[in-house]
């Protein structure tokens, strides 16, 4: 049953990023991509991250795509043009992400026995778990991330504002 | 009982499907989204491997995915200065397209 | 006790049925008892003519809408317009799914009330809503309305900055019961009645407000509904949208009103725990301890939709700007000290019942 599940959402995880690739209305790809991101937290409480997996619908799916949504309304982005952009992309791009894919698939399929096998269930990573290193061993990173969040806030507002 | 290599291969699918469309894609947003595509690849490779060490080490270990919530942290952040970047672009060339944004010169 | 996967299946789906039908017949009485109660403060009767007490009303409101004609207007999007009703509701409809309604009853090894037994309750809830907002703002997008956009993105606004105060104010509640599992967090104010909930005993009375104003913004309530007062005014998100589609819309609304009373009760009230704690005696046959859970849990659900229509037929809304500000610059300082002061208690480790 593992198994089946993983191949459901594995299977929606590429159908979304494929479609990402493929559709040419940038509201399209934006939807593909919370598909994405919903099935990889599916995958993320499979491998035993469960607050992992409610921060990815929390934080990815929930606020960062809403962003990008709001984004390309306000923005009224329409359907992308064949513009003459460099051939060099077309040609390197896809050839180049296959190689990429063909040597990083090689190497882990080859080594599949080391890395192991999931069993559902164990290895559990409570919330408890994860805010007891977070708290203890990397508070300072933990503040830092606040300060940088902090800038972000006030970058985007800065950025965005209209001139007058 | 999923190898937890196929995990990996995921990932790694994930990561190159973003490669290629961030090569690709001519709008400015999408090209944007493949960046976080990536990022998600990336997230995935790392929980996968902090259940390897947790299986090898024999106890919880959860490194890997304090890892993933710093870059969740991150993409956040990045996401929000990136997209605010568009908007300011977008009101000095008006067009979203990325061949006609890439000079500086107007 | 090893439950088989048939078994855990089968009592899954008769509990989803039992709870959805439940909660869709919640939502269309509630519609009436919103009616009724608006009108009684108003000092008029309500509807009051179909059925006894005007208590057939919701279902003849319901055929109406399905009979009305479906109009679809040509330049829609029309992908996005046919699945934004869709997000709005099933997220309104999924949150169910992780609410305890009575006591931990087991039978054959499956939890009887409650869908999903999950460790993150909590944060599923609030993912849940975060994810609803995308119906709203696709449905102003695609409407293809310059009125209906700019309603949209209000609304949207709107919810994405209360969200924020509403999580901080649920931080208090975690602290005190050390877990994100609703059944724990109930369990934890089950000790003492009336005292050990967590807005007397728990000392969370701050929260619980934030709380309350931020969940009223969440699901554009009065009085901060000013994207449904834009449709009387000018436009709002679902102006293009004709009978099932807008009904689905105002279901979706109210589904949300019955989820924000349930986790009120749970968070807040010590769910379905008696207010008399253990001064009554505990009956023993199982079904007098179910029955009386869902008894206590309903009554408390109930008062909460009874001061969400209060607050709607008293008070006068907010001014966008004057929403905005609030939620930025009271709530979400006013929840941070909450949580601050919480765990400074907590840190001491002062007797919280």
């Amino acid at each position: 049953m593992h198994l089946a599940l993983f191949i459901i959402f594995a299977g929606l995880c590429v159908a979304g990023a494929l479609n990402l690739l493929l559709q040419r209305h940038p509201i399209n790809s934006a939807l593909s991509l919370i598909v994405v991101m919903s099935s990889l937290a599916v995958l993320y409480l499979l491998l035993g991250a469960e607050f992992l997996a409610a921060a990815q619908v929390i934080v990815y799916s929930g606020a960062i795509m809403v962003l990008f949504t709001f984004v390309i309304m306000l923005l009224n982005a329409g359907k992308e043009e064949r513009t003459h952009g460099s051939k060099l992309a077309y040609i390197a791009g896809f050839p180049g992400a296959a190689a990429l894919l063909a040597l990083l698939a090689y190497i882990f399929l080859s080594r599949s026995a080391s890395f192991g096998q999931a069993r559902l269930g164990e290895y559990l990573a409570t919330t408890g778990d994860l805010s007891r290193v977070l708290f203890r061993d990397l508070l300072l990173p933990f503040e830092v991330t606040s300060v940088l969040i902090l800038i972000a806030i006030l970058g985007a507002v800065a950025l965005a504002r209209k001139e007058h | 009982m999923v190898p937890i290599a196929y995990y990996l291969v995921l990932s790694a699918v994930l990561f190159s499907i973003g490669v290629a469309a961030f090569l690709i894609k001519r709008n400015i947003i999408t090209v944007f989204m493949s960046i976080e595509l990536m990022l998600n690849a990336v997230n995935l490779a790392f929980i996968a491997f902090s259940r390897q060490w947790s299986q090898v080490s024999g106890h919880l270990q959860v490194n890997g995915q304090i890892f993933v919530f710093f870059v969740m942290v991150v993409a956040a952040a990045e996401a929000a200065v990136g997209l605010a970047i568009i908007i300011a672009v977008f009101r000095a060339r008006n067009t979203l397209n990325v061949d006609q944004i890439d000079l500086m010169k107007l | 006790m090893e439950t088989s996967l048939l078994a855990f299946l089968l009592i899954s789906l008769a509990k989803v049925i039992v709870v959805v039908v439940i909660l869709l017949m919640a939502v269309a009485y509630t519609v009436l008892l919103e009616r009724k109660l608006v009108g009684r403060i108003q000092n008029r009767w309500g509807p009051s003519r179909v059925g006894p007490f005007g208590l057939l009303q919701p279902l003849m409101d319901g055929m109406k809408l399905f009979l009305k004609e479906d109009l679809i207007p040509e330049a829609v999007y029309r992908p996005l317009y046919i699945l934004a009703p869709i997000i709005a509701l099933g997220c309104a409809l999924m949150s169910i799914a992780v609410v305890p309604f009575g006591a931990d009853i087991r039978w054959k090894g499956v939890d009887l009330f409650q869908i999903a037994d999950v460790n993150i309750g909590l944060l599923i809830l609030l993912g849940i809503t975060s994810v609803g907002v995308h119906g709203v703002a696709l449905s102003g997008w695609s409407s293809n309305n310059k009125y209906s956009l700019l309603g949209a993105l209000r609304a949207s606004a709107q919810v994405i900055s209360y969200e924020l105060a509403l999580g901080l104010s649920l931080v208090g509640v975690v602290l005190r019961s050390g877990s994100l599992r609703l059944r724990d967090i109930v369990d934890i104010q089950s000790t003492h009645g009336l005292l050990s909930w967590n807005f007397f005993g728990g000392f969370q009375f701050v929260a619980f407000l934030v709380y309350l104003m931020a969940a009223y913004a969440e699901t554009n309530r009065a009085p901060f509904d000013l994207p449904e007062a834009e449709s009387e005014l000018t436009a709002g998100y679902h102006t293009e949208y004709s009978s099932m589609k807008f009904a689905m819309f105002f279901m979706a609304e109210y589904g949300n009103m019955i989820t924000v009373g349930c986790v009120a009760t749970l968070l807040f009230f010590g769910g379905w725990t008696s207010p008399f704690g253990n001064l009554l005696p505990q009956p023993h046959s199982l079904i007098l301890v179910s029955l009386l859970s869902l008894f206590w849990f309903v009554a408390k659900v109930f008062f909460f939709l009874f001061l969400y229509i209060w607050v709607r037929g008293t008070l006068p809304r907010f001014r966008y700007d004057q929403l905005m500000g609030f939620g930025w610059k009271f709530l979400i300082p006013v929840a941070v000290a909450n949580i601050v002061v919480t765990s400074f208690f907590i840190g001491l480790r002062l007797p919280l019942y």
